[in-house]
Order: structure tokens, then sequence, then C-alpha cells
């Protein structure tokens, strides 16, 4: 590989005890990231996927196998490595401001304030500052997520399907956003989803997880430029394999 | 025959009432029609019934104005709730940073939950010897059970409400790196504060319950004492029943002022669909 890899996984495996019984959730998964690439996990619910992120995001131990991030194992999480949550991980009992600057407690105030603002307006939260959670929609909640995770820049972005709560309008512009801002920022992203659309969309490398336990089905480099339009042939192509790797095959 | 067309005519009023009116006019109009009939019913049952030692809602109300003439009302209003006050504030004070710790912690709540679960069923009342064994007849002894009344919900709703907290919410804790206060300040405190507003508003609820009880064993002063001395004094029922008015009013009062504080911006996401 030409990059060297940001987050590399090896031979991670995950199973929980249910009542006695071991289940095995994930198994033997070997994945390299490279530094600043869009990697959509893709599978169906219950596979793993999520359990996958949440081992890389330091939240939860594999079972066999590691996680490195820069050739470091992941032990915990850190404010390098921020997690974006699918259910609002923003806090209700703070005001816009105050959840984005979250991060940033150790800097001085002038800093604080300024990348505050940078953020704000990279998301397109300006003038809802003094907001508080509740009154905002919920794809303008999904930016503050997005926002309090950018602010400390990290160097990687892990998010648990994250527009998966949102009206399907409000996900069409939050992809096209979350690519604006990917490329702006260049972060590397490990996105989790079940939808195959919306992996084509964003992606630089999706990689299909089988159902449980999961491992590694199938993998396709997207190779389409931004913005991907989903009536062009080599987008519906990949579609069809993926579906096919899901073991889907739509009649259509 | 006259009270059942008043009835009549009344629901008929409220009925119309609920179609039409604003939620406001409402508000105020369906609990006072609601009040109307229940004092009138207060008064036919009265009137229908022989003897005297029962008061007719007019007794009750010269009773009360009887009461604040003499004087006698506010410094029993007073020491109520100078009793109830503090040992609330104390209750508060000692219970949410305590409830805090042992929820967040889960050995210290593997710990100490069994005990505080064991002494939560004991009504306050039974500790009423055992207070004025140790403070004599007076405020210590009251304040000390309006404490331990307090004490207890404030404690156990605050515990609840921590370990309540969201998975979603204690890992973005993490993620962002919040540890010993700055993680209590701005995470386990702020999201718990909704159920332990909803905390301090049961607690007050039974400290005013039991600051009554208390004054009508072991104290000499205060509405509770008010109601023992009237009856004691000549079965002055009238008094009775005005003194259990006041301490009514009292009582929402009290209600409404801990409400208030679920209107603030950091708190008020807790109580929406609910």
């Amino acid at each position: 590989m030409s990059n060297p890899a940001k987050v590399s996984f090896e031979g991670v495996a995950k199973s929980f005890d249910q009542r006695g019984t071991p289940l095995e959730v994930l198994t033997a998964v070997d994945l390299d990231v490279r530094e600043g690439e869009f990697l959509c996990l893709l599978g169906p619910s219950g596979c793993g996927k999520s359990t996958l992120l949440n081992i890389a995001g330091g939240f939860e131990k594999p079972s066999a196998g590691t996680v490195t991030i820069d050739g470091e194992p992941v032990h915990g999480p850190s404010k390098r490595r921020v997690f974006v949550f699918q259910e609002y991980g923003i806090f209700p009992w703070a005001s816009v401001w105050d959840n984005i600057v979250l991060g940033l407690r150790d800097r001085p105030k002038p800093e604080i304030a300024r990348i505050a603002k940078e953020t704000i307006d990279l998301v397109g939260l300006t003038g809802f500052e003094r907001s508080y959670p509740m009154e905002l929609s919920g794809g303008m909640k999904q930016r503050v997520e997005v926002a309090r995770a950018l602010a400390v820049e990290p160097d990687v972005l892990f998010m648990d399907e994250p527009f998966g709560a949102l009206d399907s309008l409000t996900r069409l512009t939050m992809r096209s956003e979350l690519i604006r801002i990917w490329k702006a920022k260049q972060p590397t992203i490990l996105f989790v989803t079940h939808d195959v659309e919306e992996s084509v969309q964003l992606a630089d490398r999706v990689v299909v997880l089988s159902n449980r336990p999961g491992r590694i089905a199938d993998e396709v480099e997207i190779g389409l430029d931004h913005p991907r339009d989903p009536s062009d042939p080599r987008f519906a192509a990949i579609r069809t394999r993926l579906f096919g790797a899901l073991g889907v095959h739509a009649g259509a | 025959m006259i009270l059942a067309l008043t009835l009549l005519g009344l629901g008929i009023a409220a009925l119309f009432i609920g179609r039409q009116a604003s939620e406001n006019v409402q508000n105020v109009a369906l609990p006072g029609g609601v009040t109307l009939i229940l004092v009138s019913g207060w008064q036919a049952a009265v009137a229908a019934t022989p003897g005297t030692a029962f008061p007719s809602p007019g007794e009750a109300l010269a009773a009360l104005v009887e009461l604040i003439r003499l004087g006698r009302l506010w410094g029993d209003i007073a020491a109520s709730l100078f009793r109830v006050t503090w040992g609330f504030l104390l209750a508060a004070g000692v219970g949410i940073p305590l409830g805090l710790v042992v929820g967040w912690s889960t050995r210290t709540f593997r710990a100490l939950n069994p005990i505080v679960q064991g002494l939560r069923p004991v009504s306050p009342i039974a500790w009423i010897p055992i207070a004025i064994l140790w403070f004599g007849i007076g405020d210590g002894a009251g304040i000390f059970l309006i404490f331990l009344s307090s004490f207890f919900p404030i404690t156990v709703g605050t515990m609840a409400a921590v370990r309540n907290i969201s998975m979603v919410h204690q890992r973005s804790a993490r993620n962002f790196g919040l540890r010993g206060f700055d993680l209590f300040r701005r995470v386990v405190l702020p999201a718990a504060l909704p159920q332990i507003i909803t905390s301090l508003r049961i607690a007050l609820g039974v400290a005013w319950l039991v600051i009554v009880a208390a004054e009508m064993v072991g104290m000499d002063s205060g509405l509770g004492y008010l109601i023992n001395d009237a009856r004691n004094a000549g079965s002055r029922y009238d008094l009775v029943v005005a003194t259990m008015i006041v301490i009514g009013v009292i009582g929402i009062i009290l209600d409404l002022l801990v409400r208030k504080l679920e209107n603030f911006d950091e708190v008020r996401w807790g109580y929406e669909n609910r």
C-alpha cells in the first residue's frame, strides 16, 4: 500500500457472553485504513460493524487481535479520535457553543473562541450559538455533534450511522456537507452504515461485513469524483455489486 | 334541591368552558368550579348533620381571620417554615453530592445502596422519639426530622438520576477526556439535574407532611402544634380546619417554588416528552 496505515485491525474478534454461551459477533477482521481515507463499513444490522467501531474508538476491548492507530495499540478513547454518535451524543443541557467547546477546555480563551467560531461557520450553525439542542431540528443537532468532533481537529472520526435518525432529505444534505467538511479538514473517517446508497455516495472504499459473526465479505474502491451521481452507470454497478455482497439481489 | 340544581348548572358551565374557552381560562375556571362544588358539598353536609363540632366553610373562614387577627398564625408559619427550610437545605447539601458520587462510582453504589434502601422505608415519624431524645423539644429536633425525611428521597433520587445517564453521554465525556471535578460539573451533575429537581419536589412535599406530624407530637410551636393546641383548648375544630387550609396552601406554594427550577434552560430538556 502506498500510504502507511492510519488505523490497522489485526485479527480482531469479539464475542459476548450471552447467558453462559459465548455469542461470536466479529471474527478475525484484518483491515488497514489509510491516512485521510473515507472508509465505509457496510453491513446488515447485528453484523458487528458498530462493535468494530467501538473497539477502534477504545470503548470496547476485542476478545482477540489488536487495533493500532499510528502504530500504537488502542487502550481507550482519546481526543485525537472522536466518535460521532447516531443517538445524539451532544449534551442537551448545554448550548450549541458550550457543546462545541467541550474538547477545547485546556486551550487559551481567545483560541477557544476562534476555533469555535470557525467550526460553527464550517458546519453552518452561525446564529445558533446560544440555542439549546432541544430547540434545533435533528439535522442541526447532528451538525452540532459533527462540529464538536471537528473542533478538536481529530485525526480520526468514527461515525456510527450518524445520519440514521434523520429524514431522507436532511440525510442527503448532510452527506454532501460531510464530504465538503472532509475535503476541507482531511481526517481519516470510519463510517458505519447499513445503507448501500450512502456508502457509495460517501466512501473512498467500502468494506462489506457479512452476517454475524461479522467478517469481511467484500471490499470495493469507489474511485468516482465528488459529487457523485447515483444515475451514473459506474455508481449503479458498484451498488449492484455491494447488494450482491450483502446477499440481496434486487430486481430493479 | 337547590344544591342539586347548582351542581347541575356548574357542571353544564364546566362543560361549556371546557369546549370554548382558552387554556388559561380553563386552568382557572375548571379547578375553581370544582372547588366551589366541593365547598357547597361541605356546607350541605354540615347543615344536614346534627352536632356543631365540625365547622361550616364560613366558620372555618372566620377562624382563619381570627388566627390572623390574633397574630398567632404568622409565628407558627414561621416556626414550621424555619424547620423545613433548614432541614431541607441541609438534606440537599449533603444528599445531592453524596448521591452524585455514590451513583457514579459502581463500587460505592454497591457498598452503600443496600444501607440507604434499608433506612429509606423507615417513616420519619418513627424517628420522632429519637429526635427528641437527642435534640429535646424545639427547632433542633424539627430540623433533624426534616433532614431525615428529605435526605432519603434526595439522595436516592440523585443516585438513580446518575445511574440513568445515557451511555452516549458517558462515552462522549470519556471521548473528550473529562475527568474528576470537570466530569461532575460538566456532565454528571447537569445530566442528573432534571431528576434531582424532581426528587427535591418529592422531598419538600414529604418534609411538609412530616413537620406537621412532628410538631403535633414533639414541639411547642408551628402549624402542627397549632392544630393540637386548637383541639386541646376546647375542641376548636374551626381553628383546626383553618390551619389545615393554611397548611395546604403553603404546600402548594412550596411546590410551585421548586417547580420554578424546571424552567431553566439547563434542565428544560429533561421534562420534554415525559
